[in-house]
């Protein structure tokens, strides 16, 4: 590779100190509200593994094989990755562009809208990756079986995470006003959320939502929880993993096109 | 009105220009917000950009950040294009906005210490270029308390110190007293002719008269998106206003028949909401009309060039 001069070469994109810049006030930011924060990523999923798994594990006691609480336990983590990220990510960039003014600040100091959109999702992914380990937890304490596999969850967790952050921040770039989000979180996220096979082996539905449902990165995200959890299963969890990354890939540039839209006039 | 003709008020080579704006235009639909604006602030200058609401100095202000893309024209700031060089710019650029945006639930401490990495001071430079700006904004006792218990006042100098953290060689203040008691604002003044005195190029934009008379060099006033007057404040008076203004009082038709005579004569007017103040009057000899004399000030030429209606 050969070094241009300095008066050739493009201003940097992506540059390290900008997207550090961004993490560090949002690391700093978190030290003022991460009791309520980690409060409610870790309650909110525990107690629909509590409900489902015993509300329904006295109904069922198997499914596809695994106990019910096992499988709940594992499906649950790709919950709790979801909604600690898309949702912070919604609100957070929303209430940071319109109330707070924060992106002004931001972008008037050496930091571009990629960077911003990039430091924003990998804290969200950071944190994600930590809160989805809270079900598997839980899980251990209720009789789940620990095994080596599950070393690998925060790994998924934050490739997951990464991609539902940068939907979250394209979503907000996107609509014009906060009440908007009751559309998205109905039609888009709920039905995402529900179809992943969390709670209930994709088997029963109707072939056609099961079609679907391979174009769900939470559907591959709980696949690949499980089967880390489980035991893997070879080209299927590279190509659960590969869609991650590509969902990841693809939505980190949407939400930065959106945020570009957004913030610059 | 023409000052801009051959009109560099600052007679040096645009090399050392802080920033520099010529011929810019940015549109939004059917308005035209800035408006072929010419803008010079020379390094070390202290430059007012003035104008009421509506004339395009919020949006300048963003053009310079590149937050705003100019339609056309050129924007040079600190040696820098914009917008293709914004981010070499911005990483010497401080800037002041008017709506304040701290981070509210961190103490004054913390803010600094978030600006310090989004301005990349080196590592082990930090505490210092902390400590620094404490001092410069008098916060050293509250560093740490939380932005929200804080009075407005210190709110905006931790507003300017933050936009010093990184010594910048050029700051934007974007109305930097807007809604603020007049004790505050003489405060917030000593801060700002303190970075002037340190040789920091500064651009301010500002209706507030009386401040861009007591801080500037040199003022640009704005209306309706490009400039009508560049100059340094006592030579626009003397200009467009002279020396003194005659100032008739009467009931609001009175003022109307007075404002008839006066054009009749030759002699610009502006209202000051109660009364006439009537202009020009330097050569005017005998035909200057009966009543209260003062002396001209900005505030004239302001109401004068940027017209009287309020848009």
């Amino acid at each position: 590779m050969t070094t241009l001069p300095a008066d050739q070469r493009e201003p940097g994109r992506l540059e390290r100190s900008a997207i550090g810049g961004v993490l560090v006030r949002e690391i700093i930011n978190f030290s003022s509200y991460w009791r309520s924060t980690t409060f409610s990523s870790t309650v909110e999923p525990t107690i629909y593994l509590l409900a489902f798994g015993f509300g329904f594990g006295s109904l069922v006691s198997v499914v596809g094989g695994y106990d019910y609480i096992d499988f709940v336990a594992t499906g649950t983590v790709a919950t709790a990755v979801l909604f600690s990220s898309i949702f912070p990510a919604m609100f957070g960039t929303f209430i940071k562009y319109k109330f707070q003014h924060t992106y002004d600040a931001i972008l008037a100091a050496p930091v571009d809208t990629e960077e911003l959109v990039t430091g924003e999702a990998l804290w969200l992914a950071m944190r994600a990756s930590v809160y989805g380990c809270a079900p598997l937890l839980v899980g251990l304490v209720f009789g789940l079986d620990p095994s080596w596999g599950m070393l690998a969850v925060p790994a998924i967790n934050f490739v997951a995470g990464y991609g539902w952050a940068c939907t979250g921040v394209a979503i907000a770039g996107w609509l014009k006003g906060i009440e908007n989000f009751n559309y998205v979180t109905s039609a888009v996220i709920t039905p995402l959320f529900l179809v992943a096979g969390t709670f209930f082996p994709l088997t029963g539905l109707p072939e056609w939502v099961q079609a679907l449902a391979q174009l769900n990165p939470l559907f591959h995200c709980v696949q690949l929880v499980r089967h880390a959890a489980f035991g893997w299963e070879g080209w299927a969890d590279v190509w659960n993993f590969a869609f991650l990354i590509i969902f990841g890939l693809l939505m980190w540039r949407v939400a930065i096109a959106a945020m570009e839209r957004k913030l610059i006039d | 009105m023409n000052d801009r003709a051959g009109c560099d008020p600052f007679d040096v080579p645009s090399t050392v220009h802080a920033l520099e704006l010529s011929h810019v235009v940015k549109r939004y639909g059917d308005i035209t917000a800035v408006n072929g604006l010419d803008l010079v602030v020379p390094e070390g200058g202290c430059v007012g950009l003035l104008g009421p609401n509506g004339a395009g100095k919020s949006t300048t202000m963003r053009m310079l950040t590149a937050q705003t893309i100019a339609d056309e024209g050129q924007i040079t700031v600190l040696g820098h294009e914009l917008p293709g060089d914004s981010k070499a710019a911005r990483a010497r650029m401080g800037v002041v906005p008017q709506l304040d945006n701290l981070d509210t639930t961190l103490t004054v401490e913390q803010n600094l210490v978030v600006f310090s990495h989004l301005y990349r001071v080196p590592k082990a430079k930090r505490k210092d270029a902390i400590e620094r700006v404490l001092g410069i904004a008098n916060l050293g006792e509250r560093r740490d308390s939380k932005v929200d218990e804080l009075s407005g006042g210190m709110r905006r100098r931790l507003l300017i110190g933050r936009a010093l953290i990184h010594q910048p060689q050029l700051v934007l203040l974007d109305e930097p007293t807007v809604g603020l008691d007049p004790q505050v604002r003489q405060e917030l003044w000593a801060l700002i002719d303190l970075l002037r005195s340190e040789g920091v190029s500064i651009l301010m934009s500002t209706h507030y008269i009386e401040e861009a008379e007591r801080l500037c060099d040199s003022v640009t006033i704005v209306s309706h998106g490009s400039a009508v007057a560049v100059g340094a404040p006592t030579d626009l008076v003397a200009e467009h206003a002279g020396r003194d203004a005659v100032e008739i009082y009467g009931s609001p038709e009175r003022l109307i028949e007075i404002e008839a005579e006066m054009a009749k004569e030759g002699f610009p007017t502006r209202r000051t909401g109660t009364s006439i103040a009537v202009l020009g009057l330097d050569d005017a000899a005998g035909r200057a009309p009966a009543g209260e004399r003062r002396p001209a000030n900005l505030e004239d030429v302001f109401v004068l060039l940027t017209g009287e209606e309020i848009a």
